[in-house]
């Protein structure tokens, strides 16, 4: 469980995030979800620590996490993965030595294990043929894949998720939407997956987050998100034609 | 989206005519350079994997380099010792050619004009290849798994710079030497045995330690200074390409600073 206690952060004169509050539940999809620019990304690197808030703490399981030493942050660090917005891969290193990095890195596995270990996440991303590849080598779909592959190599507890599905096709998205549910519940993770994608709220979401301008307007299930809430949530869920046949059929 | 700067505060907003403005920004690049450094001089996660990129890097600064050090230095050799040869006329002793060789080459064409080249070559390219790293979130994923970025990204290219660039600039003193000979001879403007007797007249020990103790320096502001611009790169690929810039410059800038005091400091 990941506790965001009123988190705030400006840039400058411009306030980016304002009094977040939010409890991101283990063995659950979390999702955050709003409008481009409304401080999502900003919201997540707060949250694992690559910018550090002007206010506020962040708990992991109990641990909090603002107030530790570099040192001690790292022992943390290595029980988190993370899916970047641009995928982040090493692009001097192919798919499998991205994956491998972080094994070799940190585990005490021997070559061999640490081999078998990326070709498990590896084919767990259906991207087993695509290992000796370069990632300036593949499509972006296969750049998350491998992004998620080398997020979970090292069997995380916290895994975020930085649109996971942005710029896929349905079909891939739907996929990756579906990994991302099944490792969770597999390895009990808290996972967090930020989205402006209604398709992937509706498949994949256990707990909703709505982010407006720096704040969370709303929390719920994407049961309850059809009832709506405020203007805001109303006008970004159902900015789509289907999402509002969806509403007016009022069936999920 | 890519992100900017993290918990650093921003430069003061520069201003070309305002002193106070220049030195405050100045203050802040080397306050943020020490931290870097700082940073970068930890104990790296894993040896077995800090060893391979060192190697890499001795390969990609070191290796790589041979090519345009010893061009750069047959040549300059081989000219210094004809221009020479041109001024000293009748009635200076033709020894002088080799003497003057040997000087020049050993004092400062190899010592600080070979750094200067590897900070136009290697520079650039570290701090293209860290900044790169920089706008494409790549340092960020290194942070996230818990792996010190600088010390992972910056401390390799260091040690292999101190430790290559004197292996480079002796590559250099004894191609240059070695061609200034070769040219004095074939054009019949100083007799081998002159040469010969020129490079060894006179000849002190310690200019050699002068010249290599400046090497380690050159070689140390080379590459953490490229790779300071490189690691606080902000903005996309435009900006890595000023960063890199910016990198060649300012080595090459701090580089004759330093080779000014270095002098004033051991030769006198
Ligand atoms: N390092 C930074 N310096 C200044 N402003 C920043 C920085 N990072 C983000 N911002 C600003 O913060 C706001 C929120 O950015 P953020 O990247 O969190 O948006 P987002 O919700 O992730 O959007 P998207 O869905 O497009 O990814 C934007 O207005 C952005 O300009
Ligand atoms: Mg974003």
């Amino acid at each position: 469980m990941i506790e965001l206690h009123n988190i705030s952060k400006s840039f400058g004169s411009h306030d980016v995030l304002n009094d977040v509050q939010a409890t991101f539940e283990r063995g659950k999809v979390n999702f955050v979800i709003g409008r481009s620019g409304s401080g999502k990304s900003v919201l997540t690197k707060c949250t694992v620590g690559l910018i550090e808030p002007d206010q506020g703490f962040v708990t992991y399981d109990g641990r909090d996490f603002t107030a530790l030493s570099g040192k001690e942050r790292k022992v943390i660090r290595q029980e988190i993965g993370m899916l970047f917005q641009g995928a982040a891969l090493f692009d001097s290193m192919t798919v499998e030595e991205n994956v491998r990095f972080p094994l070799r890195m940190f585990s005490d596995f021997s070559e061999e294990q640490i081999r078998k270990r990326s070709a498990e996440c590896l084919e767990r991303v259906e991207l087993s043929d695509a290992g000796v590849r370069f990632p300036a080598e593949c499509s972006g779909g296969m750049q998350k894949r491998v992004g998620i592959a080398r997020a979970i190599a090292m069997n995380p507890k916290y895994l975020f998720c930085d649109e996971p599905n942005s710029g896929l096709d349905p079909q891939t998205a739907i996929v990756i939407d579906q990994l991302i549910m099944e490792i969770t519940r597999e390895y009990d993770m808290t996972t967090v997956v930020i989205s402006h994608d209604m398709n992937s709220v509706m498949e994949a979401s256990d707990t909703i987050h709505f982010v407006h301008e720096g704040s969370i307007l709303w929390k719920g299930t994407r049961q309850s998100l059809l009832a709506g809430g405020n203007r805001e949530l109303e006008d970004f869920v159902f900015a789509s034609n289907l999402m509002r046949q969806i509403r007016s059929s009022g069936q999920l | 989206m890519v992100m900017r700067k993290y918990d650093l505060n921003l430069p003061v907003p520069v201003s070309p005519i305002n002193p106070y403005l220049r030195t405050m920004q100045w203050m802040f690049h080397i306050g943020r350079y020490m931290q870097l450094l700082a940073a970068s001089f930890r104990r790296p996660e894993k040896w077995r994997v800090f060893k391979e990129l060192f190697i890499l890097e001795l390969e990609s600064i070191g290796l790589q380099s041979v090519g345009i050090v010893a061009l750069l230095s047959l040549f300059m050799g081989a000219v210094i010792c004809l221009q020479t040869a041109h001024q000293i006329g009748g009635w200076i002793p033709v020894y002088t050619v080799g003497f003057t060789v040997r000087q020049t080459m050993i004092l400062e064409f190899s010592p600080t004009l070979i750094p200067v080249i590897l900070a136009g070559k290697v520079g650039s390219n570290i701090a293209s290849q860290i900044g790169t790293m920089r706008v494409t979130e790549q340092i960020d994923a290194l942070e996230i798994m818990g792996v010190n970025s600088a010390t992972y990204l910056v401390l390799p290219k260091i040690l292999a710079g101190v430790i290559i660039v004197p292996f480079l600039v002796v590559l250099s003193m004894v191609l240059g030497i070695g061609a200034g000979a070769w040219i004095g001879v074939a054009t019949g403007v100083s007799a081998l045995a002159d040469f010969e007797y020129g490079m060894q007249v006179d000849f002190k020990v310690f200019d050699v330690i002068y010249a290599l103790t400046k090497t380690v320096v050159f070689g140390f502001i080379l590459t953490s200074v490229s790779a300071y611009h490189g690691y606080h790169a902000s903005g996309g690929a435009l900006e890595v390409g000023r960063s890199s810039t910016k990198a060649v410059v300012w080595s090459v800038v701090i580089i004759m600073i330093s080779n000014l005091i270095l002098t004033q400091m051991l030769l006198n």
